[in-house]
């Protein structure tokens, strides 16, 4: 099977995945791809197939059916081809804990075929900065430390495809700030998938999320539209120099308007929810002006990725 | 074969730091010094025979304590996600893993009785040609032991009941003619009273090589092995 990617294929191509256990649906027709050098999240709640995903991806466990690629090298056709261009973060990380730093990338190496064995691994220790940690035994370290062993191992063969479920789970926050910066660095030469249920990481590391719930691909954007699509205008954030208690009362006298909350009565802020498509912030700031409450300020408000994700994630069970 | 060999290496380093090596190890010295003493005690014959004898079935329970964790422990830890998604064949890690085991068994079990042959050679010495045979049959029961052992271990994560499997496998072989009258005379008891293991290695120890005995251990070790490795396999499945 021969590389595609030369001539600008997605370097991972997924195809209709299905992956059933038993009468349980763990995926359902799951298609997308990802283009070489992009850094796509895998956003969603716990037990919605993100690592069965990963784990169909990195050759763990075949699919009930579908296809998956990884630079043109079928996932389970061409296993140990595909398999060569993968570097995967399980979510347990898969530590010796008897090995130390050293001996246990060595062993990854080796079994990768890495050439220049030694140098690879100073360099990933470099790059996950646990460099002073060579010869500690991996039961001694810590909690992030290990997690860093574990992006170091991935990382070992240089890979073009690199897979990570959950990477900074169980980190303190500085520590999830260097893995993040990373991750971050690695885009461009290498494509990343990563996987997290934590919004914020998605919004900051990635290129592209996806969003997947109960088996299936709910939604699929840039963090930033995917915020925006499904908010538009619909809530405006209006704050006024005199606060009243008859302004979200007058407020909702404009038509199109649905509701008024109030945020913050002291400082004057309020929430202005209108219908989605048509923009009422010309009759709101008409309306300030004339009442003579002084205007502050005035813009829309998009949902942060946190409500979007609750918001697509969260309609089955409404609808149920 | 280069990735079998990693994965042996590996796993030798594991087994060497890990303490159950060497307390099987010590154990299976404490018994078979035990009984080398009273065997030569009581026989005073400058003959390996009756050690030998008693040896496989002392490695009958030694065995399965040296398995139990190959491949459990890498289910129970994760790490065989990392091996299973490393470009490595199934059959190489249950390979480089069964290796691994018959390397420290032969190391640190057959080796150090080789000091009774010394003894023996100081007192009388004894005729080289079963003694040789008989270390010829312990390394190929040695090696059937592992590799059902090496299959147990693959059936589960917890290394106990990896144990007792290879124990009750190893058992059922051992007295597998015993029960073959059940079955009166025919192909059933016939199978039966060739598989039982111990009948096997009686003529090595006695110094005669029969390459039945030599097939029937190397294809206990080929079937064992290849089971883990369908084991493995249909574990990608669940």
């Amino acid at each position: 099977m021969p590389d595609v990617t030369a001539n600008g294929a997605a370097t991972i191509q997924v195809q209709n995945l299905v992956k059933s256990y038993g009468n349980y649906e763990a995926l359902r027709d799951v298609s997308f791809q990802v283009q070489k050098g992009e850094i796509l999240g895998f956003l969603g709640p716990n037990g919605a197939g993100k690592t069965t995903t990963m784990r169909i991806l990195t050759g763990y466990m075949p699919p009930s059916s579908g296809t998956a690629r990884i630079a043109g090298y079928d996932v389970f056709y061409d296993s140990m081809e595909a398999r060569k261009r993968i570097g995967y973060l399980p979510e347990t990380v898969p530590l010796y804990t008897e090995m130390t730093v050293w001996d246990y990338l060595d062993f990854v190496a080796r079994l990768r075929d890495v050439p220049n064995r030694d140098a690879a691994i100073e360099h990933v220790m470099e790059m996950t900065n646990i460099g002073e940690r060579a010869d500690t035994l991996i039961g001694k370290l810590s909690k992030g430390f290990r997690q860093r062993v574990g992006i170091a191992q991935a990382l070992v063969h240089n890979p073009d495809v690199l897979i990570m479920d959950e990477p900074t789970i169980g980190l303190d926050p500085k520590q999830i700030i260097e893995i993040r910066n990373l991750i971050k660095s690695l885009a461009g030469n290498h494509t990343v998938i990563l996987s997290t249920h934590i919004l914020p990481e998605v919004s900051q590391t990635c290129t592209r999320v996806l969003i997947i719930n109960q088996g299936k691909i709910v939604a699929e954007d840039t963090p930033a539209r995917l915020s925006a699509r499904l908010t538009g205008a619909a809530h405006i954030h209006v704050q006024v120099a005199t606060p009243a208690a008859n302004i979200p009362s007058e407020l909702e006298k404009i038509q199109g308007v649905l509701g008024v909350r109030v945020a913050d009565a002291d400082a004057g802020i309020y929430e202005v929810e209108t219908n989605q498509g048509s923009d009422k912030r010309a009759d709101l700031a008409a309306m300030v002006v004339q009442r003579g409450w002084g205007l502050l300020e005035l813009r829309p408000v998009s949902l942060s990725l946190e409500e979007v994700f609750l918001k697509l994630t969260t309609t089955e069970e409404v609808t149920r | 074969m280069k990735n079998v060999w990693t994965i042996t290496v590996r796993e030798l380093k594991a087994l060497f730091v890990s303490p159950i090596a060497y307390v099987v190890s010590a154990m299976f010295l404490v018994a078979m010094g035990y009984l080398f003493a009273a065997i030569l005690a009581n026989t005073r014959e400058a003959s390996m025979r009756a050690t030998f004898n008693n040896m496989i079935f002392v490695l009958l329970i030694m065995a399965p304590a040296l398995t139990m964790k190959l491949l459990a422990e890498e289910q129970r830890m994760g790490t065989i996600e990392l091996l299973l998604t490393s470009p490595v064949h199934d059959w190489q890690v249950v390979l480089g893993k069964f290796l691994g085991g018959l390397i420290l068994y032969t190391v640190m079990f057959l080796g150090p009785t080789l000091y009774y042959v010394l003894i023996l050679q100081v007192f009388g010495p004894p005729d080289y040609g079963p003694v040789l045979t008989g270390y010829l049959g312990l390394l190929l029961l040695g090696a059937a032991y592992l590799a059902i052992g090496v299959f147990a271990s693959s059936l589960t994560q917890n290394q106990v009941i990896a144990f007792f499997v290879a124990l009750v496998i190893l058992l059922l072989l051992w007295i597998a003619d015993a029960a073959s009258v059940v079955f009166g005379v025919g192909a059933v008891s016939d199978v039966m009273t060739y598989i039982a293991l111990p009948r096997h290695f009686n003529d090595l120890f006695r110094g005669v090589i029969d390459t039945t005995d030599i097939v029937y251990a190397l294809s206990v070790v080929a079937v064992s092995l290849f089971g883990a490795t369908q084991v493995l396999q249909t574990r990608r499945w669940r």
